[in-house]
């Protein structure tokens, strides 16, 4: 069997695309497609099936909060990089034909962070969009199963956005066990 | 206790408060109408290996849908390590996959040299060849006792678990802990190998593959092991793929994708070994393969040991920006004594970028991805664990086998839950 040559992942995703490929990043030899929202899972289905890419499997689904300044308009970082809104949600996908590895990005405003789910395309997408949607709050549209994964049912927020506090314990000394137990909820009646 | 007293507290036990309408669509309408039942399987079982929970609908004795529940070892790693230095979360990374916690140092400081940028010397690549491939065989190890105690074998475990205080006692050598070890760090790792470990390994490596014939000769052509794991769980490789396995999981249904020979990183690409590959992708050649892996693992360490003993220099990067100096130049240096200071109060700035970074542990890829903020801490750290993939793909692989299948399954697709729930 003959193997297609390799295409290029960022023009055939401008030339399939068009203006919905927002912005091409290269870092330490990786290849970042921002796409629009609402069509990365329809890009990640392109990028899939086309002969000259088959990035035929899902690594990884991380999402990334871009909290309290370090997106939009505050940004004054590098003007090289692009970041529109609070949350990046990144599929890093790999092609085992061609063994390279790509990142499809995809910024959710803070107000309405929602964007499809790329189950359909993966199933191995479920359990890694459900603790996304968990842990960061982003809703999957369409997506089967939306109980939440790692934090129990009842959890109140979502512990991996930057404006969630990292919770410490007060170590109890002598002196001042009296007064961590006074505000403590365990059962003392 | 009064007996009415008892009989009604039971009773209250029995209420259940929940509703079937929760699961309305994930299990079958049979469920919801009580023609099929629902189980219970953990989260205390001892053959779920850890404190993983599924809830299966049987219709009798056969799996028909299976939702695995986790989340019980959450520690939230991932948040913590926000808060902490590049070196200072090496430690937190131990506690994920405690059974191979060399390979989530690794895992995690690959991926912080990536994204500084930063080169390790030949001599410490050397090393962590020697202690990945340790953790791979001590983590089969685990894996072979547990899987066969599962399926009624129990002396293997015996067996393995005093080959595994060995490599454990190697790794106390190394590092001071036989398991929380932390000794490959960012740039390279800790200290270099002690006197005596040379010899230790090598007495190791001449006393090993004779074990790993007993191992086989105790399971391979029994016909009650073959009974229990030949035809069962069958993946078909198309699956594998959709729902993103690695690892032996992938290799068992004859794909063959291994990271080391891949995508090699430390230096793999110049050892020689293979990469064993079932054929049927049922519970059996997942078990061929991890006996298979032992081999091969001896074949690098054999390799890798030649090579410790004719490479020397530095075992971690001389770029005291990022790895502390020698401790003999504190003594002599003020530029050392600066450099030392800094790094264990600030530590280092690494670049407002993202970077995603696999190796292979013996479970499967560990990707590690990483968002810097131009600071000392990282804004985000997400790692991608195998055990995590490998229970979410459990209700389709499972489905349509027995129930007593479900401990062979869960067995030869190796999960660790702290690997799982980080």
């Amino acid at each position: 069997m003959e193997i297609p040559a390799a295409r290029d992942p960022v023009d055939a995703a401008r030339e399939a695309f068009g203006d919905a490929v927002l912005h091409v990043k290269e870092f330490r030899g990786e290849t970042t497609i921002v796409v629009e929202a609402l069509r990365a899972a329809e890009a990640l289905d392109f990028l899939r099936v086309t002969s000259g890419l088959v990035y035929n499997m899902l690594s990884d689904v991380s999402a990334v909060d871009y909290y309290p300044n370090d997106y939009g308009d505050s940004f004054d970082g590098d003007e090289s990089d692009y970041r529109p809104e609070r949350f990046g949600v990144s599929y890093h996908i790999l092609s085992m034909l061609y063994n390279r590895r790509l990142r499809v990005k995809a910024f959710v405003a803070e107000d309405d962070p929602r964007l499809p789910t790329a189950t359909v395309v993966w199933p191995a997408a479920n359990w890694l969009e459900r603790e996304i949607a968990d842990m960061m709050g982003i809703v999957f549209e369409g997506h089967p199963d939306q109980r939440r994964l790692l934090m129990p049912d009842d959890w109140y927020g979502h512990p991996h956005r930057r404006d969630y506090p990292l919770g410490k314990e007060t170590v109890a000394f002598s002196f001042n066990v009296d007064e961590i137990h006074e505000h403590k909820p365990f059962a003392k009646d | 206790m009064a007996v009415a007293e008892q009989t009604q507290s039971i009773e209250e036990q029995r209420r259940w408060e929940g509703s079937l309408d929760q699961l309305r669509g994930l299990v079958s309408e049979r469920a919801i109408t009580g023609e099929t039942m629902l189980l219970n399987m953990g989260p205390h079982h001892p053959s779920t290996h850890g404190v993983l929970r599924l809830l299966l609908e049987l219709d009798g004795e056969q799996i028909v849908s299976c939702l695995p529940d986790i989340g019980f070892l959450h520690t939230g790693i991932e948040k913590s390590v926000e808060d902490k230095s590049y070196e200072k979360a090496v430690p937190l990374t131990d506690r994920m996959d405690y059974l191979s916690p060399m390979s989530n140092n690794m895992a995690f400081s690959a991926a912080v040299e990536k994204l500084l940028d930063l080169d390790v010397p030949e001599r410490g690549q050397i090393i962590r060849i020697v202690c990945l491939e340790l953790a791979r065989c001590a983590s089969h190890l685990v894996w072979l006792g547990t899987h066969a105690i599962d399926m009624g074998a129990m002396s293997v475990l015996l067996y393995a678990f005093r080959e595994r205080e060995r490599i454990l006692g190697m790794f106390e050598m190394l590092s001071g802990q036989r398991m929380m070890s932390s000794y490959i760090r960012p740039g390279g790792v800790w200290r270099d190998v002690p006197d005596d470990f040379l010899p230790t390994i090598k007495q190791f490596l001449n006393d090993f593959p004779a074990k790993v014939d007993d191992y086989e000769a105790l399971l391979t052509k029994n016909p009650i092991w073959k009974d229990r794991a030949q035809g069962v769980g069958v993946i078909e490789p198309d699956v594998a793929l959709a729902y993103g396995l690695t690892g032996p999981a992938l290799r068992g249904s004859g794909v063959n994708w291994d990271l080391r020979k891949a995508q090699p990183y430390s230096g793999y690409e110049t050892y020689d070994f293979n990469v064993p590959l079932g054929e049927h992708g049922d519970v059996y050649d997942r078990y061929l393969i991890r006996i298979h892996e032992f081999r091969e693992s001896m074949k690098i360490l054999n390799q890798a040991v030649a090579r410790l003993e004719t490479v020397q220099g530095p075992y971690r990067s001389e770029n005291n920006k990022y790895c502390p100096p020698l401790r003999s130049e504190l003594g002599q240096s003020m530029e050392a004594v600066i450099h030392h200071f800094k790094l264990w109060t600030y530590g280092y700035d690494a670049p407002d970028d993202e970077i995603y970074n696999a190796i292979e542990s013996p479970r499967g890829e560990i990707g590690c991805y990483i968002h810097g903020t131009g600071a000392n801490k990282p804004r985000r750290v997400h790692f991608k664990t195998p055990s995590f993939i490998h229970i979410s793909a459990l209700p389709v692989v499972a489905k349509g086998y027995l129930l007593a299948d479900m401990v062979a399954i869960i067995g030869s697709v190796d999960i660790v839950l702290g690997d799982c729930d980080r």
